[in-house]
């Protein structure tokens, strides 16, 4: 339960730390609390560990009308605590609240479990469901990378060659929109044996216009689920949302494993769906 | 703080601020601060459970934060204050020492049963505590959320979140 040898330089710009990612078996470390224990378990033993922690300009929050964009250095309790973030998207605090333990948030960095990509993460799927992007420095420049084309796999993205992921972009939740997230875990603070976000919004006529929902543990890959058809034009008092909560369980693929069988994880769908999209449209309609 | 450096090494010299007090050493730079902790600076109180940040055995505090140091590299807090167990309680002036509330909570409580997981919860119960507005009484939910991170293989949640309850009310009548 060591790490393998390996070597390990602390850079102070982003361009030597891209030099010395061009290396083979070069790797990023930032927050360290996912890859850390890859490294001990001997599930991954990268020759070099570049970290960015000494690099000046990655550690800020900046909220506009339009979204929040987080650095790549903002640790998950900075979102969790950051209320003019919560103001313009909230799903950014209500699903840090659900990572892990207090510890692990202090020193986890949000960007990094984006980049990580795991299913069971919860920011992968908070960046799908707000439509977000991410910012990849590069040696040719920074590109702007959307959601749909970053989550590659299951741990793998499309990102390749000597990068780093220096900024997570969530746009703002539009106007007339509530929000709700919510996981069943087996114990507080373990990975989801399933999660839901979900966003509702209303029309000016206070029906609803829009219901879509994200995962987590559920399928290899973030995704986007697109429920309105199930209560489009609905009022808030008058929607079905168990007919929302029936659609989302015949959309997703989720697979079984050690910790909830594929028919639990799709029963799990179907219960936190319609418990949060209740609850979001209730926020939406300003109750 | 030794500079921080584009050179990539496999060894680094360090000094990091344990419990007040500058301490230097050199490093393999894949030591855990854990392992730094016992191996290279012996203060052998914060116990290694898991070693992949599950357990919360380890929690130290970084810069007054809470933290695996299972899931932190030794070379990651050169420069930084790092708080130990050891570190818990203060001088009383006269060469003994005052346990910190939530010590003395767990001896009130009978909080500890095996002992193993004992530092951790301390400090992690530490921080937690500080961290929150003394002037209001502590919730269920708020005891939850400070101990939720670590696990007792004794079982021994009940006194433990009693502890918690009575150190805050400790803190809150200013024993800190």
């Amino acid at each position: 339960m060591k790490p393998a040898p390996f070597g390990y330089a602390d850079p102070t710009s982003l361009d030597e730390a891209l030099t010395l990612l061009a290396e083979d078996g070069a790797k990023v470390l930032a927050g360290g609390q996912s890859l850390l224990p890859l490294l001990s378990m001997r599930l991954a033993s990268p020759a070099t560990l570049v970290d960015i922690n000494r690099i000046p300009g990655l550690d800020s929050v900046a909220v506009s009308g339009d979204g929040v964009r987080v650095g790549a250095l903002v640790r998950h309790v900075d979102l969790l605590h950051h209320a003019e973030a919560a103001r313009v998207q909230p799903l950014l605090a209500r699903a840090t609240a659900n990572v892990a333990h207090p510890a692990i948030r202090n020193r986890g960095t949000t960007v990094g479990s984006i980049a990580h990509a795991d299913p069971s993460g919860e920011m992968t799927s908070v960046l799908a469901l707000t439509g977000g992007s991410v910012t990849v420095a590069t040696p040719g420049g920074p590109q702007a990378v959307d959601w749909a084309d970053f989550f590659v796999g299951p741990l793998e993205t499309s990102v390749h060659g000597p990068a780093v992921v220096t900024e997570a972009f969530f746009p703002a939740l539009p106007p007339r929109s509530g929000t709700a997230f919510e996981e069943v875990s087996r114990r507080k603070g373990d990975y989801a044996v399933c999660g839901a976000g979900v966003t509702v919004t209303l029309d000016q006529d206070s029906r609803v216009s829009s219901a879509r929902a994200a995962y987590i543990s559920v399928g290899l890959v973030p995704e986007v689920h697109d429920l309105t058809e199930a209560v489009a034009g609905r009022t808030v008092a008058e929607a079905d949302w168990s007919a929302a909560a029936d659609l989302a369980r015949t959309l997703v693929d989720p697979d079984g494993d050690l910790h909830a069988s594929a028919d639990y994880r799709r029963l799990l769908v179907g219960v936190l769906t319609e418990r949060t999209l209740a609850r979001a449209a209730r926020e939406a309609s300003g109750e | 703080m030794n500079h921080p450096t584009t050179e990539v090494t496999t060894e680094r010299a360090i000094t990091v601020t344990v419990n007040g007090v500058p301490r230097e050493t050199t490093v393999p730079v894949r030591r855990l601060l854990s392992d730094a902790l016992r191996h290279d600076l012996e203060l052998t109180g914060t116990h290694v459970g898991c070693e992949h940040g599950v357990c919360g055995a380890c929690t130290v505090l970084v810069d007054g934060t809470p933290v695996r140091s299972c899931l932190v590299l030794a070379v990651q807090v050169d420069g930084k204050a790092v708080t130990t167990v050891e570190g818990l309680a203060r001088g009383d002036g006269r060469g003994g020492e005052i346990l910190h509330p939530v010590q003395e909570a767990f001896r009130e409580c009978h909080a500890l049963q095996c002992g193993f997981c004992t530092p951790g919860f301390l400090m992690t119960m530490a921080a937690g505590l500080e961290a929150r507005d003394t002037s209001t009484d502590i919730t269920e939910e708020e005891v939850d959320e400070i101990v939720g991170g670590n696990l007792c293989r004794c079982t021994g949640y009940a006194n433990i979140k009693k502890a918690c309850r009575h150190a805050a009310g400790l803190m809150k009548d200013g024993a800190r």
